[in-house]
């Protein structure tokens, strides 16, 4: 059983070569603690996005691991070198089997 | 200078609190972190499901296997200004707009309505709403809905609850006030749907309307009930002019 | 000097140097809470983290502690010789003190990170940064939560 949801980035499409540039990425996602109880008094079990990573041209440049003290529609900023053009690719896995990719392009001049 | 302090106690003592000059959106009262998550799409939560709503009005539903972009058009275009006028007679019926969406699944599209705070519901109302962000809100009294804003102005007004409070006390006589922790805001719905961090979720004004009356300990009005569309109506009207932040976030 | 005043004066001293000693450096007095120390003893060994060049930045309010925007920044050149390698931030008043962790590389540019946590109460939260050098450094911030963000049920 896999699921996925959105997931949104926001970046510049373009940099000159070695400045740094600011990347946001957020996911649809309830990250449910494993804290909460139903009305009935069940616990709700855990089911929280773990992983993220950021693959620049395939070599991973950035990784996060979120725990349940992550809040809901977990948001990341970050940096990254703008070194060559091509493609960034996001990647988040969690629990249940979830996974989401998200891909954006650069140019760098 | 002191004929000027005496004006503006006069105008204070006879000017409630929403007198048109002195009416403050919630958004006033939050923290810069907090008002920064609304205002940027890109960290505004509210945002994937305004992404939902923009896939739901493509989407063919019902019997008719219409969808809403099937009448209505490029939504763009098609439901700006249409939020700001929510609630309304339509047809001699007083119609929120989750209401009117539900209206027309049934009868248009002949598909089943979306339960109140479902994740479909929510989205289109808040699809709908966001392309009327920035325009004032637009409910006025006529002679159609005189009856049912007396009615609402009367929930308002009010006390109910085991705490025997009405929403005007707090709202409305000791608006800016602190309660707990917190500032008492003025309570108008200018940003609904919102992403309330309480919910971790996505909420309509009548979801967040029956915290409210839990609040009070008092009998909660039902999702989708002439008693709640109301109160909306007066809420609304009592807004009026002021610009629609959909989609809000709130604490 | 009198003899019966003395003993008081310096009763009062000490009473005094205690206080301001408390309010100069609370770390001393109020000892963090047991399941964060050992969360930060996991992470940095038997080291000993130094404080500073770590920048923990989150709201001195919160209105609600579900969602509150956490800044980190870490001073360091950030080369292929001399980078951050990783920041922990842990909670100090969460049922689990471990909330967030990035791992970085000599490509990320800075050391600034944003992210968005759950607070369930008033407490200290601390950023502990992992050097390439192999070295810990930490910051914390303190913030007040009027509403708790972990217990809720839905």
């Amino acid at each position: 059983m896999s699921k996925t949801s959105r997931t949104s980035i926001t970046m510049p499409a373009q940099a000159k070569k070695d400045s740094v540039i600011e990347i946001r990425a957020i996911a649809q996602h309830d990250m449910e603690t494993g804290f909460r109880y139903t009305e009935a008094g069940k616990l709700v079990p855990r089911d929280i996005i773990h992983f993220f990573t950021c693959r620049y041209n395939g070599v991973e440049v950035f990784k996060a691991e979120f725990h349940p003290g992550t809040g809901a529609n977990p948001l990341i900023v970050f940096t990254t070198i703008a070194t060559e053009s091509g493609t960034l690719q996001f990647e988040w896995q969690g629990d249940g089997a979830y996974e989401a990719v998200n891909q954006s392009q650069i140019t760098v001049t | 200078m002191k004929l000027l302090s005496v004006f503006a106690l006069l105008l204070a003592i006879l000017c409630p609190a929403t007198s048109f000059a002195a009416r403050q959106s919630s958004y006033e009262l939050m923290t810069p972190e907090n008002q920064a998550m609304q205002d940027d799409p890109n960290l505004n939560p509210a945002q994937f499901w305004v992404m939902d709503g923009q896939s739901l009005w493509q989407e063919r539903v019902g019997k008719r296997n219409i969808s809403c972009a099937s009448c209505h058009g490029e939504s763009k275009t098609a439901m700006r200004g249409v939020a700001v006028q929510f609630p309304k007679m339509v047809q001699g019926k007083l119609q929120t707009l989750e209401g009117q969406i539900n209206q027309c699944r049934v009868t248009r599209q002949h598909a089943p309505r979306l339960a109140y705070e479902s994740k479909e519901l929510l989205a289109l109302t808040v699809f709908v709403a966001t392309q009327s962000k920035g325009m004032p809100i637009a409910v006025e009294e006529t002679p159609t809905n005189k009856a049912s804003l007396q009615k609402g102005r009367q929930w308002f007004d009010t006390r109910m609850g085991q705490l025997n409070l009405s929403c005007a006390q707090c709202h409305e006589d000791r608006a800016g006030l602190k309660l707990g922790g917190s500032s008492i805001p003025q309570g108008h719905p200018t940003a609904y749907p919102i992403y309330r961090l309480e919910w971790q979720n996505l909420g309509s004004l009548q979801r967040r309307l029956r915290n409210c009356m839990s609040g009070v300990r008092a009998q909660q009005f039902e999702y989708g009930s002439p008693e709640m569309a109301q109160l909306e109506l007066f809420l609304m009207w009592r807004a009026r002019g002021m610009p629609l932040e959909t989609p809000g976030v709130r604490p | 000097m009198n003899k019966h005043t003395y003993p008081r004066r310096r009763w009062l001293s000490v009473f005094s140097l205690l206080g301001i000693g408390t309010w100069l450096n609370p770390v001393l007095v109020f000892a963090k809470k047991p399941e964060a120390m050992e969360a930060i003893t996991k992470i940095v060994g038997s080291q000993v983290p130094k404080d500073g060049r770590v920048k923990l930045v989150i709201p001195p309010l919160v209105e609600n502690g579900n969602l509150v925007v956490l800044k980190v920044s870490v001073e360091s050149p950030m080369t292929a010789q001399d980078y951050v390698k990783a920041i922990h931030v842990i909670a100090e008043g969460n049922p689990l003190p471990n909330i967030f962790s990035a791992f970085l590389t000599p490509r990320s540019g800075t050391a600034n990170i944003t992210t968005r946590v759950r607070l369930a109460e008033t407490q200290r939260v601390w950023a502990i940064a992992q050097m390439s050098d192999g070295s810990f450094w930490q910051g914390y911030a303190e913030t007040l939560v009027t509403l708790s963000a972990c217990t809720e049920a839905i």
